[in-house]
């Protein structure tokens, strides 16, 4: 086991203290244990990427973070405190989406302003900031159900931004799209990180994605589910899949991920 | 270049080809039918007497009997007296069957409460309250608005409470991280995701409240559609009876017509089919 109990601090920075705080946190549905004492140290601005096969408990834990789910024993502590609820400071981008069908593109992305009583000029002007920003200006007034999934999850990402939130949880976002969609996304949200500083966690299965995104990889352990390892992926942006680093780092992960989708026996 | 205002682009709904029948052949379908009943009326008039005349009146004789009812002014009092009791009574059912639907679909203890009492007098047909319902609030208005009330708050409460029960999670979830509080969730994503159900369920409370009120009217009244036709009964004025059903009918129709537009108007954004 290498958990890293310190904060994975970037260079420039004085050991400050973490972004996120998660201290023996287990969580159980009924009998059913999801995830068993995990500890883990986020740093502000940094991007980590939870990774591991399906039921090693990495929903659960980003949902906790987001103060959906509480933990069954330990605590999650952002900025100092123990969260109990959801919060506009720590914005979500789900793998379903989760727009509102009923309203537009500009409308989703205002939600966040409406409800921290923006006048509606402001809010206007901010969902067409956002919306430039995922490269969708031009189709404000389209409902989500006339945007392909690419689009769809970019109003997700412009509407949880326009929140100016400190924290950006991802569950799966890219989960649902196609090859090559999924790989302009990634880019463009690593484009939006350089812009917007702000502390990522991101969930996926895809070693290759985790690889590309983030400062940290979180692998996950199965039967219990918990942090299995924590890499620091070290490799320059912007990242080259082809490369000899990217490539032995892939095969390093696939081999730890290996052993957790053992552990499950026949899937 | 990007507008100002987010105002969608409203799309027309086509109201004359629902289903995809182009309202021509609508009209066409109707007047064949109207013709072949004309023919029946008068064949069994003229050639066949197969049944007393005065039992088959044809169309000419109903529009006849509706010339001279709306002349003696007496279809018209009808006609106001029966929408009236419909409205205040849908309006009475649509309120509460709403307020309790939303109560009862995020107040646990209220579901505990009231979900089995409901389903239980659900089951029982309404029209088997109406002799209690005429003994308690009289012959008057306030007996027929309370018994179409009851019967319409049923439909109009399931609707609502599937509707709002059914919404999905991750839409509360996602409003809940852009900071929504939960009055907020309640108006911003529960309401308008149920909305279509809401509305489902106006259409169904509507459509039963003009079933129910001409029975009612039957029973216990001196005036309404419903006591048009059974009056007519008692003196075999065929025509008038044809005419009160189907001035029902109509009037049952264009109800529904409204509550399309209004549909059609709120729901523009499922156009493109749900999301």
């Amino acid at each position: 086991m290498e958990t890293s109990r310190d904060a994975h601090a970037l260079a420039h920075q004085e050991p400050a203290a973490p972004k996120i705080r998660i201290t023996g946190v287990s969580k159980a549905y009924g009998v059913n244990t999801v995830l068993k004492n995990v500890d883990l140290s986020l740093a502000e601005n940094s991007f980590t990427c939870l990774l591991g096969p399906s039921g090693c408990g990495k929903s659960t834990l980003l949902s906790m973070i987001g103060g959906f789910a509480r933990p069954s024993k330990g605590s999650v502590i952002v900025d100092g405190s123990v969260i109990s609820e959801p919060s506009a400071d720590r914005g979500v981008v789900f793998q379903e989406y989760g727009l509102f069908p009923w309203r537009t593109a500009l409308d989703n992305v205002a939600f966040g302003p409406m409800l921290a009583g923006r006048s509606r000029v402001e809010q206007v002007a901010t969902a067409q900031r956002y919306l430039a920003m995922v490269n969708l200006a031009g189709h404000e007034n389209k409902y989500p159900s006339d945007l392909s999934g690419g689009m769809k999850q970019r109003v997700a990402i412009a509407r949880a931004l326009a929140n100016e939130p400190s924290i950006l949880l991802m569950d799966e976002p890219f989960g649902a799209l196609d090859a090559q969609t999924r790989e302009i996304l990634q880019e463009e949200l690593l484009r939006i990180c350089e812009q917007k500083k702000m502390t990522v966690v991101f969930v996926t299965h895809s070693i290759s994605e985790s690889i590309f995104l983030a400062d940290q990889i979180v692998v996950m352990a199965t039967r219990p589910g918990g942090v299995k390892e924590v890499i620091d992926v070290g490799l320059p942006f912007p990242r080259d899949r082809a490369s000899h680093e990217f490539v032995a780092l892939e095969k390093r992960i696939k081999q730890s991920v290996r052993e957790e989708v053992d552990k499950l026996g026949i899937i | 270049m990007v507008p100002e205002l987010p105002q969608a682009t409203p799309v027309a709904e086509p109201t004359s080809t629902r289903d995809g029948i182009p309202g021509v052949y609508r009209a066409f379908s109707i007047a064949l039918f109207v013709l072949l009943w004309h023919v029946i009326s008068v064949a069994n008039r003229d050639l066949v007497h197969f049944f007393d005349p005065i039992l088959i009146p044809g169309p000419v004789e109903v529009y006849q009997a509706g010339i001279e009812f709306s002349k003696s002014g007496q279809l018209q009092r009808d006609i106001i007296a029966t929408v009236y009791r419909v409205v205040a009574g849908f309006g009475l059912a649509a309120l509460t069957g709403l307020l309790v639907g939303v109560a009862v679909a995020t107040w646990r203890p209220l579901a505990v409460l009231f979900e089995p009492v409901i389903e239980l007098l659900r089951s029982i047909p309404p029209l088997a309250f109406l002799p209690m319902m005429v003994l308690w609030f009289g012959i008057g208005e306030a007996s027929k608005i309370a018994f179409i009330a009851y019967a319409a708050f049923f439909p109009m409460f399931i609707t609502t409470l599937e509707g709002v029960k059914f919404v999905d999670p991750v839409l509360v979830r996602a409003a809940a991280s852009l900071g929504a509080k939960p009055m907020h969730i309640l108006r911003y994503v529960v309401l308008p995701a149920a909305l279509p159900g809401i509305i489902t369920g106006l259409r169904l409370a509507l459509s039963l409240s003009f079933f129910v009120i001409v029975a009612a009217e039957f029973v216990a009244a001196d005036s309404g559609l419903g006591f048009m036709i059974n009056d007519a009964r008692t003196f075999f004025l065929m025509p008038q009876m044809l005419l009160g059903a189907i001035v029902t009918g109509i009037i049952g129709f264009l109800f529904n017509e409204l509550f399309r537009l209004l549909e059609a108007r709120l729901f523009r954004w499922r156009k493109g089919g749900r999301t």
